[in-house]
């Protein structure tokens, strides 16, 4: 088996582990969990980049996405101390009922893509790494309209929370 | 299948290098215990374990055998799953780091070899984000251990861990992004091969700077004193880790070591040339006949040695800091944080990138 074999069994294991994950992201009853098997299904996510031949979105999706924000949502929800009560609320939720709107819609996207993937085989490995150069040349190329609206947002949040964590004067 | 060479190439470029990585992890994390406890004893006029084997070198291995035999508790209303999965997650994201370090240029031991060996696991070229990633999935070892551990103690040591990692996080990134500036690459050993003219401690302005940045920053990741804050004995018990016991609690040992090895190496490798030898002004009192010399001396120390002389240089640093400095209070921290480091490692980073632009750096 050579490197390319290797390639596309740590691309489906590692989306076989994103899939199973989130379904169990959605049907845990405890949120702590919950959160835990969405980080899981992050850093399968980041394997997946990594299979695919770009290495440094794999390393950003797990500093920023699984680093760095899932760390605050861990640290809000288990500060909030949710137990069996909330655990209940959440089983009243999930009613049989509730799978119907969403399972249409994924096997609307399914179909799409095993359409996708039996039309090209090909296009499924796009093998070719992508270094942090290319990826910093997009950005600040041909999307860079994107990365300053970004910044500006991001820069907006800043403001409203430094404002709202100001030491109030009366 | 696989042919006689093929499976000879294997052997040589990964077999030899993680058989190598894992017997230096396991006698470091054996070892180091006894070490932090004879330097903290010496520096306070004592003199430390001495009754098992000569000087207590059989300590460890003593230490090990109890961490083993000892009963494994789980808390009766703890969250089971997570409570025993914590320890796993700290150790393996630990060892993790470790195989993307390189320990050297290839080599092939001194002519012992038929043909050249490399000294790393794996030469990825983003190494460094690789690094920084697992390190950020340590901290849910961390916060899952106080969490699952159902004990105010424990929840408020995972909690301080917590914002304290993600404190710490960004100025060590940008000290970090600024190494990255003065070399031109994420790749560990292309950072060494960067540092041959003049290592980045040394590259003023911004290299002396970044190292402090990364130093401090790099304690507070480790949670070693005067950043021990989630474990503060006097206020928390113990911290995330108050209610493991048996070899649970020695995987949290551990971890805190392999962490330690991890910063400490990661600080050799950027700022002071890794296996690179350091050589006394070569530029300018270099063709001085005896300081020529004691050069050629340092540059025939193997490159390995170089390496680890510096890593344990920065690991004896921080015993040395846990025997020096009380404990910060969390305000402190805090503020030390995000209004000290934070805006001097944006500083840096600005100046470094200003400077590269220019051509100076």
């Amino acid at each position: 088996m050579g490197k390319k074999g290797y390639m596309n069994l740590l691309f489906y294991i590692s989306g076989l582990i994103a899939v199973i994950s989130t379904f169990l992201v959605i049907t845990r009853k405890s949120t702590v969990h919950a959160l835990l098997y969405l980080i899981v299904s992050l850093l399968a996510v980041a394997l997946i980049f990594f299979s695919l031949g770009a290495p440094f979105m794999a390393a950003l999706e797990v500093i920023i996405y699984a680093g760095a924000i899932m760390v605050l949502f861990v640290f809000v929800i288990m500060m909030l101390n949710l137990g069996a009560q909330s655990a209940q609320q959440e089983s009243q939720w999930l009613k049989p009922g509730i799978w119907i709107g969403p399972s249409i819609l994924m096997i609307i996207l399914a179909g799409e893509l095993i359409g996708l993937f039996t039309a090209d085989p090909a296009r499924l490995y796009a093998t070719n790494m992508i270094g942090p150069k290319q990826v910093g040349i997009a950005l600040f190329g041909p999307y860079v309209l994107g990365v300053e609206l970004a910044s500006m947002l991001l820069l907006a949040g800043l403001i409203g929370a430094y404002h709202l964590g100001r030491p109030h004067k009366h | 299948m696989l042919d006689m060479n093929q499976l000879l190439h294997y052997v040589y470029t990964l077999g030899i290098p993680v058989a190598v990585l894992l017997a230096f992890i396991l006698a470091n994390a054996v070892y180091l215990q006894l070490m932090e406890r004879k330097v903290l004893a010496h520096m306070q006029g004592r003199l430390g374990p001495m009754r098992t084997g000569w000087h207590g070198l059989l300590q460890p291995i003593a230490d090990s055998v109890k961490f083993l035999m000892k009963e494994d508790i789980i808390p009766a209303k703890a969250d089971k799953w997570v409570f025993s999965l914590a320890p796993f997650i700290l150790l393996v994201m630990a060892f993790g780091s470790m195989v993307i370090i390189p320990y050297g240029p290839p080599t092939d031991f001194f002519g012992l070899l038929p043909k050249k060996v490399p000294l790393w696991v794996s030469n990825l070229n983003v190494g460094i984000l690789y690094v920084l990633a697992f390190s950020s999935v340590g901290t849910y070892g961390v916060i899952m251990a106080g969490w699952a551990s159902n004990n105010k103690y424990s929840l408020m040591g995972g909690f301080r861990s917590a914002a304290q990692m993600i404190s710490y996080e960004i100025p060590m990134a940008f000290s970090i992004i600024t190494v990255v500036l003065m070399s031109g690459s994420l790749n560990l050993s292309d950072i060494v091969n960067a540092q041959t003219d003049r290592l980045f401690i040394v590259a003023l302005p911004v290299g002396p700077v970044a190292f402090f940045l990364y130093l401090m920053s790099g304690i507070a990741e480790t949670n070693r004193v005067p950043f021990d804050l989630p474990e503060a004995e006097s206020e928390l018990v113990a911290g995330y880790f108050t209610e493991y016991s048996g070899i649970r609690f020695g995987m949290f040992y551990m971890a805190e070591y392999m962490n330690m090895i991890v910063v400490s190496l990661l600080a050799s490798i950027m700022f002071l040339g890794g296996w690179l030898p350091v050589q006394i002004l070569p530029h300018t009192l270099g063709h001085i006949a005896p300081i020529a010399f004691i050069n050629k001396l340092l540059a025939a120390i193997p490159p390995t040695i170089w390496l680890l002389g510096k890593l344990y240089f920065f690991i004896f640093f921080y015993m040395w800091l846990r025997a020096t400095l009380p404990r910060y209070r969390y305000d402190q921290l805090m503020s030390i944080s995000w209004k000290i480091l934070l805006p001097l490692s944006l500083g840096t980073l600005l100046v470094a990138a200003g400077m590269k632009q220019m051509g100076w750096l």
